[in-house]
């Protein structure tokens, strides 16, 4: 028996039963991009009784939380990767092909292998494309020899055995851009775990952290934490101070800003970023890059019927985090489900939690919660923020126990 | 039961189609992405409505410590918190292993 038609026996409340009507088809919903957000939201309309179809070009998901973690060596690869058979199991269907067209007139998606797919609505959930054109030098051939690792796979494995082959006494110079960008703490919890790896294990190199802003997520708590474990091997350079990299030379290993030339052991370079390409293919990224949505429905501003979510959507207060794109994806499907069935949206209110390491067992979290309002998600005033800066080590063993925990039941809840 | 809900059932048996789940109120959708069963969060679904209600309003006052629950807590209201809970405390818990039931 089913988890609903158990639920009904229990309690007889009332249910929003989405469409179909019992006697006609099911509307068809496109998901594209099986990641935190598209997974998320193809399971949420499937159980709203749509006909859903997730297009995902990769067989395998690699996550990017806690990939930082796989840099420093303190979790395995293998705990990142996921597939979609999950989500095959719970009746979606799952095409792992490259969308490359969309006619949004005609609801239309095309298939690199030259098939369509129709749809009475698209969600989109492209995730992000990291920008070849940003910083001179830095372009797609780049990253053989300075890695960004913002997208969690190979680069993440190069990254990994650059650092464990690094000359004793070396330098690791880490380039993080301006805002927005995918995952606001996530180069600062880079940062952090190289800085625990150089400590243990090369304790005379040194990690210099190039910043294209002077402030940044969970700021005082990431520099108090830097400032006890760290003091020696992370030099940070905040943009006041030169932290914009403004070229890089990949041949020569050198960092380049306006202040000064860094030679690198190790170099990853984090450029700005843009929604992922189909954004832009279907007409829903404006001149910034990302994508303007309704904040009740995620429907796109820019084109009627294709809905955008997670890192690629511009969603006001809510950082680009996995987090975000889940609790994204469930309220967009609600949209969708009541949409289709000629049913205003309920107004929604959006939960945030990140966690990060500072070290191995030394977590701090941000966290978040959100309406629409104003024509944005904006913060609910008096809630959310970060970690106390004063807490005691056991605070902090506690919230790594939890961010571990946190990834293990969403990507459970996700792909599982 | 319902009338309208009992005949949504009995045509759901007889079709074995896929009915839609108990719509979240805002904000509880997020929930069991953290509290689950063998996390140290805790498994909130399907516990009793005063004990998660209680939990909410102490959180939101802050007499109640907590690492992010007092900081998500006070972002909602107490009619907000009281729909969470009642919705919580309808829904299963999911199995340690699965999130969903295999057919």
């Amino acid at each position: 028996m089913s988890r609903t038609r158990r639920a009904f026996l229990a309690t007889g409340a009332a249910f929003a039963l989405g469409r179909p009507a019992l006697a006609q088809a099911a509307a068809k919903v496109v998901v594209i991009g099986g990641g935190f957000g598209g997974a998320t939201a193809a399971r949420a309309l499937h159980g709203g009784g749509l006909d859903v179809t997730l297009v995902e070009v990769n067989s395998t998901y690699v996550s990017c939380p806690f990939s930082n973690e796989v840099i420093a060596g303190l979790q395995p690869m293998a705990a990142q990767r996921f597939g979609y058979e999950g989500l095959a199991r719970a009746g979606i269907r799952v095409v792992h092909a490259a969308a490359t067209g969309i006619d949004a007139d005609a609801r239309r998606v095309t298939l690199a292998d030259g098939t369509a797919r129709t749809y009475d609505r698209l969600v989109l959930s492209p995730g992000i494309d990291l920008r070849f054109d940003a910083i001179p030098g830095y372009d797609a051939a780049a990253v053989d020899r300075m890695p960004h690792a913002w997208k969690a796979g190979e680069q993440t494995l190069l990254l990994a055995r650059q650092l464990a082959a690094m000359p004793e006494g070396g330098t690791v110079v880490l380039a993080v851009p301006g805002n927005p960008y995918r995952c606001p703490p996530g180069p600062y919890e880079r940062a952090s775990l190289i800085a625990h790896v150089l400590k243990t294990t090369k304790p005379r190199a040194k990690l210099i952290l190039l910043d294209a802003k002077d402030t940044f997520s969970k700021q005082r708590l990431f520099q108090s934490g830097w400032k006890a474990l760290y003091p020696t091997q992370l030099e940070y350079v905040p943009l006041a101070e030169g932290g914009q990299v403004t070229a890089v030379d990949p041949d020569a290993m050198i960092v380049r800003t306006d202040f000064s030339d860094y030679k690198a052991d190790v170099a990853c370079i984090i450029p700005p970023q843009r929604a992922g390409r189909i954004a832009a293919v279907a007409g829903v990224a404006d001149r910034s890059g990302w994508c303007p949505i309704d904040p009740v429905t995620f429907e796109s501003r820019l084109v009627p019927g294709i809905h955008v979510i997670g890192d690629a959507a511009i969603a006001g207060a809510m950082p680009k985090s996995a987090f975000s794109a889940n609790a994204q994806a469930k309220v967009c499907a609600d949209a969708v489900i009541d949409l289709l069935a000629g049913r205003a949206p309920e107004t929604p209110k959006l939960i945030n939690t990140c966690y990060s390491l500072v070290a191995p067992g030394y977590g701090i979290s941000i966290a978040g919660v959100y309406h629409p309002a104003g024509g944005v998600l904006a913060d609910v005033e008096g809630a959310g923020g970060i970690s106390p800066v004063d807490a005691s080590m056991a605070l902090r063993e506690q919230e790594a126990l939890h961010a571990a925990d946190w990834y293990r039941t969403i990507t459970r809840q996700v792909f599982g | 039961m319902r009338p309208a809900v009992l005949a949504a059932w009995l045509l759901a048996g007889s079709v074995g189609m896929v009915l839609a789940r108990e719509r979240p109120p805002p904000g509880a959708s997020s929930c069991a992405e953290c509290h689950a069963e063998g996390a140290a969060m805790g498994a909130i679904d399907g516990r009793p409505e005063a004990e998660i209600a209680a939990a909410l309003a102490e959180y939101r006052s802050g007499v109640r410590p907590a690492s992010v629950m007092s900081r998500i807590a006070r972002g909602f209201s107490e009619e907000e918190s009281r729909a969470i809970a009642a919705y919580l405390s309808r829904q299963r818990p999911a199995a340690p292993e699965t999130s969903q039931e295999r057919p």
